[in-house]
């Protein structure tokens, strides 16, 4: 395998483990968030619920983008 | 996957899995003609003037198809007891209905229409997603097309026309609402006064093209992520696919609807702020 193959591995995993990160970190603290509220007014679940989506797809986007960019890298570049 | 007997290896099969039927004019050969990547018609060799063909039949005709069954149940619409398609179709329209409601308080007739389609489209197309990664493109071969993929929703292309008629209509009803001059002074004199305007309008002009390139994006994303795990799982020997696709298929049903939620929810939000008046 030549050194171009190789660093373009190597960059895909790095995108990859990055998005991780920063997708994981964001939700769950936007998951605490969204129990605490729940916790503290019960009857509003519904309504936080569905806007923990919409904020939880925000979030998504681009550690999701990086996603899809590392697999296209290491698939259809390398 | 096998074609004329010979078979593919690993990587192989996952490109021929993630090539587009394209069609354009391809330089190497002078002609105009599909993509072949057996015989060396690579896509990126097409330039400008290529179409993903599958992308555009399969969009086409899932929109086609939404339009021909909402409108055989608006027609058939009843005030009696309503059958389970009509219920299921109001249950639809009634959700969409709410989430403009919630969102949009201005008067546009076109929004919650927009949003409709926008929903069901892009959750019809992800759910072709569904369907196991060979049956389609098998059948396919057997009548003669190369490559189809099956997910108009993995090809940027869709995604960010999509994206780019969402943009449009922003810009439309922005200076529909606050006239030319409204508009660039919106983008000019927000958030800092004036005296700032090269800033301002930098950091302005890039949040308004993040809108649409995040909606494209994180579409294209989502979707492109999921199916490319399909084909790898699809790679693995048989007796062990199924304890990895259904869990994964399961989760997909998820990630599918809420990224339909999501672009629909988005678009509502970005044309809501357009028509805001300050």
């Amino acid at each position: 395998m030549e050194m171009a193959n190789a660093v373009v591995f190597l960059a895909a995993a790095i995108l990859m483990g990055l998005a991780a990160i920063g997708a994981a970190v964001g939700i769950g603290n936007l998951g605490g968030k969204f129990l605490e509220g729940a916790a503290r007014q019960p009857e509003l679940v519904p309504l936080l619920r569905s806007n923990f989506f919409i904020v939880m797809g925000l979030v998504d986007a681009v550690p999701m983008i990086g996603v899809g960019l590392g697999m296209y890298l290491m698939f259809a570049v390398a | 996957m096998a074609s004329s007997g010979d078979t593919l290896t690993s990587s192989e099969y996952i490109s021929h899995h993630l090539t587009n039927l394209t069609f354009g004019y391809h330089e190497g050969t002078d002609s105009w003609r599909f993509v072949d990547t057996s015989h060396g018609i690579m896509p990126e060799d097409f330039g400008f003037w290529a179409i993903h063909v599958d992308t555009m039949l399969w969009s086409i005709g899932l929109g086609l198809f939404f339009i021909w069954l909402f409108k055989k149940v608006a027609n058939a619409a009843t005030s009696g007891v309503p059958g389970s398609v009509q219920n299921f179709v109001e249950s639809i329209v009634e959700f969409v209905d709410d989430n403009v409601n919630s969102i949009f308080h201005y008067k546009n007739a076109l929004i919650a229409p927009l949003a409709l389609t926008i929903f069901i489209w892009v959750f019809l197309m992800n759910l072709m997603d569904l369907v196991p990664v060979d049956w389609v493109p098998f059948i396919a071969q057997e009548m003669g097309v190369g490559y189809m993929k099956m997910v108009p929703t993995t090809d940027p292309n869709a995604t960010l026309g999509m994206a780019f008629s969402v943009f449009f209509l922003i810009v439309y009803y922005s200076i529909k609402q606050k006239g030319v001059g409204g508009f660039l002074a919106e983008l000019s004199f927000m958030p800092l006064g004036k005296w700032f305007l090269p800033f301002n309008l930098f950091l302005e002009v890039v949040g308004l093209l993040a809108k649409p390139i995040s909606l494209a994006l994180r579409l294209f994303g989502n979707m492109y992520a999921g199916e490319m795990i399909f084909i790898l799982i699809a790679m693995l020997p048989f007796w062990a696919q199924w304890m990895l696709s259904v869990p994964w298929a399961l989760f997909h049903i998820l990630v599918i609807t809420l990224q339909a939620f999501i672009f629909m929810v988005l678009t509502i939000v970005y044309l809501a702020m357009a028509h805001d008046d300050h």
